[in-house]
Order: C-alpha cells, then sequence, then structure tokens
C-alpha cells in the first residue's frame, strides 16, 4: 500500500514538472506576442518606462486608428485579402484539375508530365524572380493584381496532395459512377472533389498562409511604395525609426496577424496536415 | 425505339474506332485540364529558371544606360568568386548554422513537454504552433521593437550592447537569426509532434518499466525512432533558411553600417539586380542558391529511401 501511493506522488510530481516545462515554453514563444500587444496600447512616452510595463495603465487604441488611416493599413489589408483569396482560389482550381487528370485519366506522357509538376518544387520562387519581374512588366502587370497573383495560381505541392486524395478513391466507386452515366466532369464534380474535402481543405489553408505572409515578391512586383502594397510591406513602411511610431508599428503587426491567428484557430488540424505532408509515412 | 437508338448509337462504328476515338477524348481532356498549371509553371517556373542560364552569359557594364553584352563563360567564375559573393554566402551559412539547430532543438523540447496527455494539452499546443502564422514582417516589427536599445526589453534585462544589437557587427546577424528561430519555431514544433505520434508509447512505457530513465529514454529510444521526422525538418527548415531575407529588408536596410555583416544570399541578389543593375551576376547567385536548394532536395530523397531509423 504505501509503495502504491509512493507511487502517486511520484506520478504527481512529474505532472507538476510537465505543467512546469510546459509554462515555461509558452512564456518564452508568448513573451514578444504580448509586450507587442501591450506596447501597442502605450503612449509613446510610456514605453521607454523601466522595468517594461505587464499591463498598460490605461488602453490607448488611438494607435490602432493611425495605422489604420494613415499608416493606410485598412488599404493595405484589403489588397492583401484580394491577392490571397485570388491565389487559393486559383490554386484549388488549378491543383484539382490536373490532379484529376493524374489521378483519373490515360493519356500519353503522364508519368512524365507528373515529373514536370514535381519539378516545380525543387526550384523556389526565389530562382526564378529575376526573370519574372521582367515577365510581369512587359505583360503590362507591374504593381497590378495580376502581377502580384498570377504567377502562384498553379503549385506542384497541390497536385501532389490532391493527386494522393484522388488515388485513394475506391475504382468501385469510379465504374458505378461509369455505369450511371456519369461523365468525368460529373464524376470530378459530384464524387471526386467532396471525397477529397480533408485535403482541399488542407491545401486551402495552407496556400492562405503562404500568400498571405509573402513577403519578397509583393516587395519587387510593387516596387515597395505603392498604394498597392500588401500588409507585410505596409509594415515595413511603418518601422519608422522615431519612437513615437513604434506603437503604431506594434498595432500594424497586430492586425496583420490577426487574420491568421483566427485562420490557426479554426484550421489547426488543416494546417498541421498540410505541414507535415511528406514529413510522416 | 429506345432500344434501337441506343444500338443505333453504338453499332454503325467498328470497335476498335470508338476505344481509340475514346482514348483520344479522354488524352484530349486530360491535356485540357493540365493546360492552366502547365501554362503557369512553363510561364512563371520554367521559363525563368532556364533564362537565367542565357542571363549568365551576358554581362552589364557599370555605367547605366549601356547595353548588356555576350561574355560567354567569362563571368562567372570572377562573380561567384567575388568577395561580395563569398562574404554573402559565408554570412548565410552562419545564418543557417544558428537558426536550423536551435529551432529544430527547441521545438523538439517542447514537442516532447507537449506530448503528454495533460489536462488543458490543446492550449498549449496551440500556443506552440501559433508561431508557425507568424509572417516574416510581423516577426520583424515585434523583434525590432523588443531589440530596441530604449523602449524594448534588452535594457532592463541589462544587456545593452554599443552600439545597440541591430546596429552592431558582432550581434547584428545573430539578433535576426534570433527573429527567425521564433518563427520557425512553430514549424519544427508542429513536424516533431507529428513525429512523436508515430513513436509507439508502448515502446517507451516498457522502457520505464525496465528501469530506463526520461534522458536515457530520450537520448536512446525517442531520438532514434525520430530520426526520420528530424531530419525531414533539417532539410526543409535548411532550405527555407537559406531562403530568408525579410528580416534583414526590415531591420538592417540598405544604408546601415552593418549591412555587410548581414548580407544574406538572397539579400544580395535582390541588391545585384536591384542596386547594381547586373541581372548576368544575379542570375549567377541565384543559380548557386538553387543548386544548393537541389542538393539539399536529392539528398532528402535517397535519405528516405533508404529511411533513416534503427529499430
Amino acid at each position: 500500500m504505501p509503495e502504491a501511493s509512493a507511487a502517486r506522488r511520484s506520478r504527481r510530481w512529474r505532472t507538476a514538472g510537465s505543467y512546469a516545462a510546459l509554462t515555461i515554453g509558452a512564456i518564452i514563444v508568448l513573451v514578444p506576442i504580448y509586450f507587442t500587444i501591450v506596447n501597442s496600447l502605450l503612449q509613446p512616452d510610456q514605453l521607454a518606462h523601466q522595468p517594461p510595463r505587464l499591463i498598460p495603465p490605461a488602453a490607448q487604441w488611438h494607435d490602432y486608428r493611425t495605422a489604420w488611416d494613415s499608416g493606410q493599413l485598412s488599404r493595405y489589408m484589403t489588397t492583401s485579402a484580394i491577392m490571397t483569396v485570388s491565389i487559393v482560389a486559383g490554386q484549388l482550381v488549378t491543383s484539382v484539375l490536373a490532379a484529376y487528370a493524374f489521378a483519373f485519366l490515360r493519356f500519353p506522357f503522364k508519368r512524365t508530365l507528373f515529373l514536370v509538376c514535381l519539378g516545380t518544387l525543387m526550384i523556389p520562387f526565389e530562382v526564378t524572380f529575376i526573370t519574372n519581374l521582367d515577365t510581369v512588366s512587359s505583360l503590362g502587370w507591374f504593381n497590378t493584381y495580376e502581377g502580384l497573383a498570377v504567377p502562384f495560381l498553379a503549385t506542384g505541392f497541390g497536385i501532389f496532395l490532391l493527386r494522393q486524395a484522388f488515388l485513394q478513391i475506391p475504382k468501385d466507386l469510379q465504374e458505378a459512377a461509369t455505369l450511371d452515366g456519369y461523365g468525368h466532369w460529373r464524376f470530378m464534380a459530384r464524387v471526386a472533389v467532396p471525397l477529397a474535402r480533408p485535403s482541399l481543405a488542407a491545401l486551402g489553408v495552407f496556400s492562405f498562409l503562404a500568400a498571405w505572409n509573402q513577403y519578397l515578391w509583393p516587395l519587387l512586383a510593387t516596387g515597395g511604395t505603392t498604394p498597392l502594397n500588401t500588409v507585410q510591406i505596409g509594415l515595413k513602411q511603418l518601422v519608422g525609426t522615431s519612437p513615437d511610431q513604434i506603437p503604431v508599428a506594434l498595432a500594424g503587426a497586430v492586425i496583420a496577424f490577426v487574420p491568421l491567428v483566427i485562420l490557426l484557430l479554426i484550421f489547426q488540424k488543416q494546417l498541421v496536415r498540410s505541414l507535415t505532408a511528406g514529413a510522416v509515412k | 425505339m429506345t432500344v434501337a437508338s441506343v444500338e443505333m448509337r453504338r453499332s454503325p462504328v467498328p470497335k476498335e474506332t470508338t476505344l481509340r476515338a475514346r482514348r483520344r477524348r479522354e488524352a484530349g481532356l486530360a491535356y485540357l485540364i493540365l493546360l492552366p498549371a502547365l501554362a503557369v509553371f512553363g510561364t512563371f517556373t520554367f521559363y525563368p529558371f532556364f533564362r537565367n542560364f542565357k542571363l549568365m552569359l551576358y554581362e552589364t557594364p557599370p555605367v547605366p544606360g549601356l547595353p548588356a553584352h555576350y561574355v560567354g563563360l567569362h563571368q562567372i567564375i570572377p562573380t561567384v568568386t567575388s568577395t561580395q559573393f563569398t562574404q554573402s554566402l559565408v554570412t548565410t551559412i552562419v545564418f543557417v548554422a544558428l537558426v536550423v539547430p536551435i529551432s529544430l532543438i527547441l521545438g523538439l523540447a517542447l514537442a516532447v513537454a507537449a506530448h503528454r496527455k495533460l489536462k488543458g494539452i490543446a492550449i498549449y499546443r496551440m500556443i506552440f504552433s501559433s508561431t508557425v502564422v507568424s509572417s516574416v514582417a510581423v516577426a520583424s516589427v515585434v523583434f525590432g521593437t523588443l531589440l530596441n536599445p530604449v523602449v524594448g526589453l534588452l535594457p532592463w534585462l541589462g544587456i545593452n550592447p554599443t552600439p545597440p544589437a541591430l546596429e552592431n557587427t558582432t550581434w547584428a546577424l545573430p539578433a535576426v537569426a534570433v527573429i527567425t528561430i521564433w518563427q520557425f519555431l512553430g514549424l519544427s514544433f508542429i513536424i516533431m509532434s507529428a513525429g512523436l505520434q508515430s513513436v509507439p508509447d508502448e515502446l517507451l512505457e516498457a522502457a520505464r518499466i525496465d528501469g530506463a530513465g526520461a534522458w536515457t529514454r530520450f537520448w536512446r529510444m525517442t531520438v532514434p525512432l525520430l530520426s526520420p521526422t528530424i531530419f525531414f525538418a533539417v532539410i526543409v527548415s535548411t532550405i527555407y533558411a537559406f531562403q530568408s531575407f525579410g528580416a534583414v529588408d526590415i531591420l538592417i536596410g540598405n544604408q546601415s553600417a552593418v549591412r555587410l555583416h548581414t548580407n544574406v544570399l538572397i539579400y544580395n541578389i535582390v541588391n545585384t539586380l536591384q542596386v547594381e543593375n547586373n541581372p548576368g551576376a544575379a542570375a549567377i547567385m541565384a543559380t548557386v542558391l538553387f543548386l544548393i536548394t537541389l542538393s539539399l532536395t536529392v539528398l532528402q530523397m535517397r535519405f528516405l529511401e533508404r529511411r533513416v531509423h534503427y529499430a
């Protein structure tokens, strides 16, 4: 009996230790975010207070208004939203179509073309932007939504992910659909796409994250100082050297971060799925 | 009548032709629905990729306004061996060597801590994953303030290098690395957690009953069983780290005195292209980046085939 209680006690200690470790980890991860929020609610002259304030004495929301209005964040958020939604929608459509061909159709050069699609995964955008800038300019797309979005309307990763999902669909189902007189378009819309919903969601969340957070291309494709900046480039404009600019920049960072926190809260499972595709198994 | 019309549609053509016609129609449909993706890839991935090889052969004179002229392969060696480029490469490698191990070790530690089924663990998991959604711009603004010599946390902690961290030749690169580590932490945690879930709990439990301590279990069982995951995480984050650009662009900038100490590869390429106006040299550097990415990917595929696994 005493042995059992000793075991129970040691387990309780282990649990307490786990919580301590978890809490330390959480503090390390959250400290930067916490101070960003607190500082964004301070008056500029309160920023240099030592020790740093843990709770703002009186929350000042006007820096959010400044960032939103005169910092033009409202406009940048709109640009980011339009660009992101176009890219997500485009990637879902092109990936479904291409993945359908690779999963369900027979045609010459199928293997080669699939390898071509996978090959795009080995060429990062950082390698191709030099010429893409020329291409976008000669199409008249410099500093336009087309220039921001069109280069990203297809993705090898999405094609790969959806092909895997389509290949899971039982052959019987396909034969039954054919017997029922389903053509390819109807089979795609009524059977294949609905059954691949989890993968579609994973791809959608992944492309949203990637598109919203892009930095290099929106900077180059707009020149960085125009009304068509995305919110990420807008943040760069807000980073001033003068201390009274700091709360405004921090408020801007919070505004840019919030849509993605919402995304994470709703779609954590799908996000994890897409980020670990290829890691396990 | 109905039967006859169905028969009519089927029988007049010999069977072989219908089959071939159907095959052809199927192939036609396939190419049609592949077209959008292939058009984007062709225009924005493969064409610029191959055009890099052409650009390499042309040199742009340093005087503005003069056209680029053909120099063949003569530009490649001087560009690759130039001090500017080798320094940039060394800076990037130091940066990668700081970011990748630290973010992966921290991510693994958090994943191990969050692996037990405890009350409220979902909240901790959410917190640990959260930095994955942070963009480089958000992370830079956040840390730019934390590292600020007047308003940040550093003066309070008694750490106050002069010149301030981001203007200090010694500390600027580590500071940019810290930002990137924080930003990578979420991804590292997510990958490591997924890997841990595939490690059978019974095995670790059996080892614990056999008297293996937490430390032994971690090094002798968890790490070896997790090696494919760790390897994947190393490759992915190394590729990402080589592509870093935003933090340097936002926090250091072109005018800074420490610019040469934080001149990571992409920053150098953008600068060569836009400030020095030399697409040829930029294309050569971009191709070096491609070769680095390619060799890392090939390495990953080779290992995935063999599975880094001892259990």
